[in-house]
């Protein structure tokens, strides 16, 4: 199974429209431990990259990603604007010129979670994005299917998981013992990422 | 949610419209952008100082954009940072060739923007330094946090690296003073309600008609205890009692002090506040400098306010002393 630039395009339009639907919920998580905006910045930079990717014809998957990951930067903000597009910037630069397969698309994770770790100056366990992000990358190296439903149960698993950790990075961090028994908004977010990829794969 | 607005999602272009249009003799707005600069930028032969950040804190930024303070302010959705791109054209649009200082406060997605912006500024040759801000006690500064908040010390970063870079001073220069105002400016917020965002129409935080939120953000998210309001005078010796003692301060230092309203306190409760902060530093022999008492780093409609307090020295007072044209901090 592999990923092509139709589908990548869908994905992204996937996940914009889960992000539409989830705009209030995802500010309302950000509320309890943030400051309330996830869902509004998540919401404008998502439509933002719908809008622009259905103009545009793609050669490749990696011109897809590198295009959302200029809109995500140009139209977020926030902590999230950075994050997003350094994710989706360094996934564009790892899959350039490849078929994305399950191991491309293993590379491409990993790569991404480099890069937030570098940008956010943060690591796993600290109860931020990259906790869905790198474990998620973790199952991907041990397996050469793409499989849809597996990314998905990883990445809904890995997202609960942030529920118990204490905040260490981002403004929920201020919030110390208090961020406990909270998901973490940013990796809500990347979990309807991948919830769309999961479904881009199985219906195409 | 009750607001003087019309359509939330033109909040932003509609209040940087107005600014200007209030201010047209200090400022212009860079077409296309949401980056107020000083009118007469890029100025010839001086550092330019930039800042911004989220909107919500008005006069916080574009109000200290002006001759002798900031040369450009950078406004982002409310509450988040302005993206790379956007600090970018406030940066092209102000340096001369000297460089430029970028001021940001300390928050995850600030300096992350901001980084973003000096490194694209730098690949197309501009100098440039960047300072954080982080004058907030009430958060922990530890290896295993974001670190401290930037709050209304920020002002005071404003003011006196502007009025360095006015001066002559030279990149090296106009930072140097810079971090000498971050190394000697604290700060500690209150408030008595929450604000309202005007994206969603819901508080940040929820407080009972008798409870106040100690060590508040600027924000709407929590701070760090809620508690039973008390008096003025309490509150006002809970917070100079936490932004004092890391400034180690002597019999025969000088201060300035700033009381900073959040947004909807009326100004006789900052000078009832005011008030009781004048006793305790004469009770300590600190020499007040200089106060300053109003507006001018809010957190939307939210009741509360802030102290901060900068321990000068000569040159510190000399720049605090400067003139500057900025429309919300005249001198």
């Amino acid at each position: 199974m592999k990923l092509n630039a139709t589908q990548a395009v869908n994905w992204m339009i996937k996940t914009n429209e889960k992000i539409q639907k989830q705009s209030d919920y995802l500010s309302q998580l950000d509320r309890d431990i943030g400051d309330g905006d996830h869902g509004i910045n998540m919401a404008r930079g998502f439509q933002a990259v719908e809008d622009t990717l259905s103009n545009e014809e793609f050669a490749e998957v990696s011109d897809v990603l590198k295009k959302t990951a200029t809109t995500i930067m140009s139209k977020v903000g926030g902590a999230a604007g950075p994050l997003y597009g350094t994710a989706f910037q360094k996934m564009a630069m790892t899959s350039k010129g490849t078929e994305v397969d399950s191991e491309t698309f293993s590379n491409m994770v990993e790569a991404a979670v480099e890069g937030l770790k570098q940008r956010g100056k943060s690591e796993e366990g600290e109860k931020t994005m990259i906790d869905v992000w790198s474990p998620l990358h973790d199952a991907l190296k041990e397996t050469s299917e793409f499989d849809g439903e597996k990314i998905r149960e990883i990445a809904h698993s890995s997202m609960e998981s942030t529920k118990d950790m204490v905040a260490t990075k981002g403004r929920a961090a201020y919030l110390k013992e208090r961020s406990k028994g909270h998901l973490d908004p940013g990796s809500v977010s990347s979990y309807y990422v991948f919830e769309a990829l999961s479904e881009t794969l199985e219906k195409g | 949610m009750k607001k003087l607005i019309n359509d939330s999602n033109d909040i932003i272009s509609e209040m940087l419209e107005g600014i200007v249009s209030a201010y047209p003799d200090s400022m212009r707005q860079v077409e296309g952008t949401t980056c107020i600069v000083r009118k007469d930028a890029p100025v010839k032969n001086k550092v330019a100082v930039v800042s911004g950040g989220g909107s919500g804190h008005e006069p916080a930024h574009a109000g200290f954009v002006g001759k002798g303070m900031l040369d450009a302010a950078v406004a982002g959705e409310v509450f988040t940072s302005p993206t790379p791109d956007q600090v970018l054209e406030g940066i092209k649009a102000t340096d001369d060739g000297s460089g430029v200082l970028l001021v940001i406060k300390n928050y995850t997605g600030d300096v992350m923007n901001y980084e973003m912006a000096a490194e694209l500024a730098e690949s197309e040759g501009i100098n440039v330094e960047q300072v954080v801000v982080n004058d907030d006690v009430a958060v922990e500064d530890s290896s295993f946090t974001t670190g401290r908040r930037g709050v209304a010390g920020t002002v005071f970063v404003h003011k006196l690296a502007g009025a360095k870079a006015e001066a002559g001073g030279s990149l090296a220069e106009v930072k140097g003073v810079a971090d000498n105002v971050i190394a000697n400016v604290r700060s500690m917020g209150v408030a008595l309600s929450p604000c309202i965002m005007p994206t969603t129409g819901e508080p940040g935080f929820e407080l009972a008609e008798d409870e106040v939120e100690m060590g508040v953000g600027i924000h709407g998210e929590p701070g760090i205890e809620t508690k039973k309001l008390t008096s003025a005078d309490d509150i006002a010796e809970e917070l100079t009692e936490n932004v004092l003692p890391e400034l180690e301060l002597n019999a025969s230092d000088e201060v300035a002090v700033m009381v900073n309203g959040m947004g909807a306190t009326p100004e006789m409760e900052l000078y009832v506040f005011n008030r009781k902060v004048q006793t305790i530093l004469a009770d300590k022999g600190i020499k007040v400098h200089e106060t300053i008492v109003g507006e001018y780093m809010t957190s939307l409609e939210m009741a509360g306010c802030s102290l901060t307090v900068l321990k000068l020295d000569d040159e510190l007072k000399e720049l605090l002393d400067a003139p500057s044209k900025a429309p919300a901090f005249r001198k």
